[in-house]
Formats: C-alpha cells, sequence, structure tokens
C-alpha cells in the first residue's frame, strides 16, 4: 500500500511537470518574419477549373478519382477520398474558381487540439496526419476553423483524411502534385516569405486584375497556402470574417493557468482545511 | 424491501477472500423490478450497438457528420454527465476542507457516484474513439500533445479517478473486513481529496476550454471566452443538485440501510444544499449576465436561437434559483427536490446548447442523433446504476461502518 501511495504521487509529480513543461511546447508560436515555412500560392485569375490538381492529388494519394464536375454555384466540399476540390462561383466578374484543401496553419488549431501529436506542423511546414498516433477523437476536426479534417466514419480503422502538402513527395525532392500537374500554373509552391512577395508583385503590377488582399497572409495568423483572386473572397466562399490572431492563442490563457492553478490550489486548500479546524471541534459539542 | 435486510457489516477475518467475493456477486432481493425489466432490454440492445459500432464504424451507428464530429456520446455522456459528478468534489470541500461535519454522512454515497459516473461516462468516450487502440499514447508518453486541452482533460480524468477510489476505499477495505488497509486507506483520505479538488477543478473547467478553439462554429450566446469558468461554477450546482436529486431517490431505495440518525439530519442537509445551490447559481447568473453585456449581444437575443437562450437563463437558472431561496427560507423539502430536478434541466440544456445543439446551429446538415445512439446513452447510464446499487447493497456507504472501525483507533 505504502508502494502504491508513492507511486500515485510520481504520476501526479510526472503531471504536473508535464504541464509545466507543456506551456512551453504549447507555444510554437515564433514571429512571422522567422518562419521559413514552405507554402502554396494558388492565384484564382489564372485557375481554369479544369480539376487536374483534383486527380492529380487523388493519384498521388491512392484514392479515387474525381467524378463530379465543376458546376458553378454547387459547392462541392472535400471529404474522407477528396482531399482537395475546385469550385465555380458566379462572381462579379463572371465564373470564378476556387480550389479548396488544408490552410496548413502557421499555427494549425488541429495541431494544438491533438492530444497525441498525431495532427502534426513539419518543420517544412507542411501539416500531416500520423496514423500510429492518432486515436480518432476528432478534436482536430472540431477545432479547425476550416473544417479540414475529415473522417472516416464507415470505417472499424479510421483515418483522419486532410491535404498533407504530398509530405511524402516533399521529401523525395518533388513538389506537391497539384502543383506540379497545374496546366495554367494557377499553384506556385515555394518558401511562403517568396511567395508572399511573388503575390504581392502581382497584385502590384496589375491592380485592376486583383483584390488587394492575399488571403491567408494573416487569417487565422497566417496560413501556409495563400490565396489572391481577382473578386473579394467572400464572394469565393472563404470566411472573411475569420479572426486574425492563430486559433490556439484562444486556449492558451487556460492552458497557462493550469500550472498555477496545480501549485496554488493544494497549498490554498491545506490552509482552509487548518484554519477550520475549530469548526470540527465546535460542531462536535454541539452534537 | 425486507429483502434488503442483511446483517450489517459483518466483519469477513477468516472466510476465504473469494468464496466471500463468489457470493457477494449473487443478486439480492427480487429480480423481477420494473427497474430491472425496463433496463435489462435496453442494455442488451446497447451491447449489440455497441458491437457493431466497433465492427462497422462509428458512422453505422451515430449520425455525426463531417461538420459536426461530437455529438450526444461527447455532449451529453461526457461534457453533462462529468458535470453532474461534480457534487464529489464540492462535498469532499465541505466536509473536509470546510469541516462542515453536518455533512459527514453522505460523503461516501456522493463519491461513490462521482466515481462511478466518471468511470462510465468518461469511459463512453472510448465508444466515441475512431482509433481506441491508440488511447494509450497520450498517458504512456510516447506522444505528448501538451499543447492540448484535451490531453489535459484526459490526464485529469485518470488521475481524478484514482483519486476518488482512494476517497472511497476505506468503505471497500471495511466490507472486506481488511482492518489494516483501511487504517492506511483512510490515513490517505486528505491527501487524496485535495488532489481531487485540484483535478476537478480543473477538468470541470477544462470541458469547457475544450470548445475555447471552436470560436466560429458555437452560437455566440454560448460561445465566450470565460466558457472555462462557466462549466466551472455551473458544475458546482449540478453536482449538488444531483446529489440533492440522488439522495431523496437512494433514500427511498435504501431506506433500511440508513440509520435513525442519518434519517433525521437528512432534511437539514437538503436545505442547506439548497441554499448552496442558490448562492451558486446566483453567482453563475451575474456571471452571464456580465458576460452578455459585455459582449454586446443585444440584437441576437430577438431571434429564435435568442429565446432558446432566454429559456435557458430564465427558466432553468433564475427561477429554480429562486426556488432554492424560497425553499431554504420557507424550509421546504419538496419545493427544494422541485426546484434541484429544474436545475439539472438547465444545465443538461447548457451543456446540450454548447456542444450539440449551438454547435454549427446554422450547419445545412444538422446533427439529430440517432436512436442507437440514444440507447447507447441509456444504456450506459443504467448499467452504472446497477453497479451502483450492487455497490451500496453490500458496502458500508449508506449504513454504518461496521464497529471495528472505532474500535482500533
Ligand atoms: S486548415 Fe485546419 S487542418 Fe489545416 S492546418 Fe489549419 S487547422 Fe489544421
Ligand atoms: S482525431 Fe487523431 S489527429 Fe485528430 S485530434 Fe484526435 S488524435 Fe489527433
Amino acid at each position: 500500500m505504502a508502494l502504491n501511495r508513492k507511486d500515485f504521487f510520481k504520476v501526479l509529480g510526472v503531471t504536473g511537470v508535464t504541464l509545466a513543461i507543456g506551456k512551453e511546447a504549447g507555444a510554437v508560436p515564433k514571429k512571422e518574419e522567422s518562419i521559413e515555412f514552405k507554402g502554396i500560392l494558388y492565384d484564382s485569375t489564372r485557375c481554369a477549373g479544369c480539376q487536374t490538381c483534383e486527380s492529380a492529388c487523388a493519384e498521388a494519394n491512392g484514392l479515387p478519382s474525381p467524378t463530379a464536375a465543376i458546376e458553378a454555384g454547387v459547392i462541392r466540399n472535400t471529404d474522407e477520398v477528396h482531399r482537395t476540390v475546385v469550385n465555380a462561383f458566379n462572381s462579379s466578374k463572371g465564373e470564378t474558381y476556387l480550389k479548396k484543401q488544408c490552410m496548413h496553419c502557421n499555427e494549425p488549431a488541429c495541431t494544438a487540439a491533438c492530444l497525441t501529436q498525431a495532427m502534426y506542423k513539419t518543420k517544412e511546414g507542411a501539416v500531416i496526419w500520423r496514423g500510429d498516433k492518432c486515436m480518432g477523437c476528432r478534436y482536430c476536426m472540431v477545432s479547425c476553423p476550416f473544417d479540414v479534417p475529415k473522417f472516416e466514419y464507415h470505417s472499424a480503422n479510421p483515418k483522419i483524411e486532410k491535404c498533407n502538402m504530398c509530405y511524402s513527395r516533399l521529401g523525395e525532392g518533388k513538389i506537391p502534385a497539384c502543383v506540379e500537374n497545374c496546366p495554367a500554373e494557377a499553384l506556385m509552391y515555394g518558401p511562403r516569405r517568396d511567395l508572399i512577395k511573388e503575390a504581392r508583385k502581382r497584385i502590384v503590377e496589375n491592380p485592376d486584375q486583383y483584390v488587394d488582399h492575399i488571403y491567408g497572409e494573416h487569417e487565422a495568423g497566417g496560413t501556409g497556402f495563400l490565396y489572391i483572386a481577382g473578386v473579394p473572397f467572400e464572394e469565393l466562399g472563404l470566411n472573411t470574417s475569420i479572426q486574425k490572431e492563430s486559433y490556439p492563442s484562444l486556449s492558451k490563457g487556460f492552458l497557462y493557468s493550469v500550472p498555477t492553478i496545480f501549485v496554488l490550489w493544494p497549498a490554498i486548500l491545506l490552509g482552509i482545511r487548518e484554519s477550520t479546524k475549530n469548526n470540527h471541534l465546535k460542531s462536535d459539542e454541539n452534537e | 424491501m425486507n429483502s434488503l435486510n442483511y446483517t450489517i457489516a459483518k466483519d469477513n477475518d477468516g472466510k476465504s477472500i473469494w468464496k466471500f467475493l463468489a457470493g457477494e456477486m449473487k443478486p439480492r432481493g427480487s429480480f423481477l423490478t420494473p427497474f430491472n425489466i425496463i433496463s435489462i432490454p435496453i442494455m442488451i440492445l446497447g451491447l449489440v450497438l455497441i458491437v457493431i459500432r466497433f465492427w462497422k464504424g462509428l458512422g453505422s451507428v451515430t449520425n455525426l457528420t463531417q461538420e459536426v464530429p461530437w455529438g450526444l456520446w461527447i455532449g451529453f455522456d461526457v461534457v453533462t454527465g462529468v458535470a453532474f459528478a461534480g457534487g464529489a468534489y464540492v462535498l469532499t470541500f465541505m466536509v473536509y476542507i470546510l469541516n462542515m461535519q453536518k455533512y459527514h454522512s453522505i460523503v461516501r454515497i456522493t463519491v461513490l457516484n462521482g466515481f462511478l459516473a466518471y468511470v462510465f461516462y468518461a469511459g463512453a468516450l472510448l465508444l466515441d474513439l475512431g482509433r481506441p487502440w491508440n488511447v494509450i499514447n497520450p498517458i504512456i508518453g510516447n506522444s505528448f500533445g501538451t499543447s492540448s486541452v484535451l490531453f489535459l482533460v484526459a490526464w485529469h480524468f485518470l488521475l481524478y479517478m484514482i483519486a476518488q477510489l482512494i476517497e472511497f476505499s476505506p468503505a471497500v477495505a471495511e466490507w472486506l473486513g481488511a482492518r489494516k488497509a483501511r487504517k492506511i486507506l483512510s490515513g490517505m483520505t486528505v491527501a487524496a481529496v485535495i488532489f481531487g479538488i485540484t483535478l476537478s477543478t480543473l477538468h470541470q473547467s477544462g470541458l469547457g476550454a475544450l470548445y475555447l478553439m471552436a470560436k466560429d462554429k458555437i452560437h455566440p450566446l454560448w460561445y465566450n471566452e470565460f466558457i472555462p469558468i462557466m462549466f466551472f461554477v455551473s458544475s458546482i450546482f449540478a453536482g449538488l443538485s444531483m446529489v440533492i436529486f440522488e439522495g431523496s431517490i437512494s433514500h427511498r431505495v435504501f431506506f433500511n440501510q440508513i440509520s435513525e440518525e442519518n434519517h433525521k439530519s437528512h432534511n437539514s442537509i437538503i436545505i442547506g444544499l439548497s441554499k448552496i445551490c442558490a448562492v451558486a447559481m446566483f453567482a453563475y447568473f451575474f456571471l452571464q449576465v456580465l458576460v452578455f453585456v459585455h459582449g454586446k449581444r443585444w440584437d441576437l437575443l430577438f431571434t429564435p436561437m435568442g429565446y432558446w437562450y432566454l429559456l435557458e437563463m430564465f427558466g432553468f437558472v433564475m427561477f429554480p434559483m429562486l426556488l432554492f431561496f424560497y425553499s431554504y427560507r420557507r424550509k421546504n423539502i419538496n419545493l427544494v427536490k422541485v426546484a434541484a430536478i429544474l436545475t439539472m434541466l438547465g444545465v443538461i440544456l447548457n451543456r446540450l446548447n454548447v456542444t450539440v445543439i449551438g454547435f454549427k446551429w446554422d450547419a445545412a446538415i444538422r446533427y439529430i442523433p440517432t436512436w442507437m445512439e440514444l440507447v447507447v446513452t441509456l444504456a450506459v447510464i443504467f448499467t452504472e446504476i446497477w453497479i451502483f446499487r450492487w455497490v451500496v447493497n453490500r458496502m458500508p456507504v449508506l449504513r454504518e461502518s461496521p464497529s471495528w472501525v472505532n474500535d482500533k483507533h
């Protein structure tokens, strides 16, 4: 019994420590300037809606080829077998296309949510999912502001499906399949900083063609996938009221208070207990 | 009822422990009670559904969608169930920290209730995991997602269950007649209580903090950055209402086990709890108003969701709060019970509003649980009640401890 007791406190101690460390480990954010993440720039004005990226993605990731054709006004969504989709919108400048996939946030909500680090922001910038760690709790889905991770509800061994920027191809020195195969050069892969420069350049050189906004530069604390377009992004189904701070910052306050409570609470409780010992005597007398 | 009247707290020294346990496994009393007749088929059906769920995937029994990945099993079983289990930390705080001895007689049953609620409701979490074989990852340190609120909640659940087990263990020792063990275990009670309260503070609020990142998905009347504090404060009166509710049922069902003295003090306990509930609810209501005013949500009030919100706040917080207060002044036990039930409904409403009803309230396809999700939920609750009954009928939970407990001090 004495042993058990010791173990119990040891466990408590270890958790206390990990919680304290969690404070640092959880705070991945670096200043945006120092991020050398790679990302993808998507130029909606160049996109012809040919769906080549969809097929290339499906092929590279062993998923069924997309069958549905694009139809303006009909929103298709990514799901457990489609990591990316292109939709057409009847915008103020006519039919305009927009590709959808994981945004590869700089500070992703999904990785901050994941309790096993199955969702993982690689140092290159791609956000990947690791099946050997995932316990399928779907907290990543609850937290992702873009509703990106998808779950195989009809499998006994379900996976979380989402774009991983073709992480394995990157390891082989290749570029993401969608970028490589886009015939219109609507997609561009490279260091996020260069992509932002390139996007600015295009906007500055053709002010009539583009709206002056790089979607993903600041949205959700910055994302690895960046958009430029000829019409305001709300016309293209993107959430433009999304907060500029990263999503993990929303729960940071709570997480930071944890080690404090863990240390202070027991001390306070013991203190109160000492000071109320007399109550005990009093109520005993009353009885 | 008479069949419940067995030898109280026998001393089992000398009897082989296996023989003793085997004897204790046998059902007691009449088997075909209304509760058994209703609960047994549901538990069997629930078991079948659970098998299907693990065989064919979550989608075969639930209505969860890609947009609403957490439904009834998380929103009700876990988030709501754990709030109701809050009575254990509140009562141990009152008795062991504040030394309010008056409530001592109901500590054991409340801790037992809390412990079983955690085991079963939090255990229901496993049903919801897509890849449950990896559940040990965050525990064994294979991969610590320390920035995850869920990581914290998972660890705290685990540790809190251990703490509660220690808090309850003297009763087990008394049942088994293990005198030495009892002495050691009861010596650990205070430490377990202190850790238990600390852990509870953190995970009751942590359950709310889980939803902090879902900022854009929860209806703004229910989302605010103070959800963790709201969840914590409401767990106080949620837990105590459960104590009142469960207490008055136990009081009838296990009538014979309760000593004359404790019968007498029962009413004054309930009246006392009603005052605490009223105060906690007042604090909660006040906080909600502050957040509401601060958030400038006036425009949202006159929408269907707004009316729903007002119903929750006035019908199920304000009204039962006044009722608690009134019945405390009038010493009206029956009204306290009514207030407790209303409060519990209000807590269910609130937790579901945050986790299910207000979650993606504007989505094209709304999540509505299947009958199968409901059956599994009921099956979990019934199984818990079965175990609860089994324990209360055998261990000194409501009845007095065996006499040797006091002898040796
Ligand atoms: S878009 Fe969602 S899934 Fe992709 S990195 Fe950001 S939070 Fe994660
Ligand atoms: S479902 Fe898997 S990847 Fe997503 S948060 Fe849970 S453990 Fe992490």
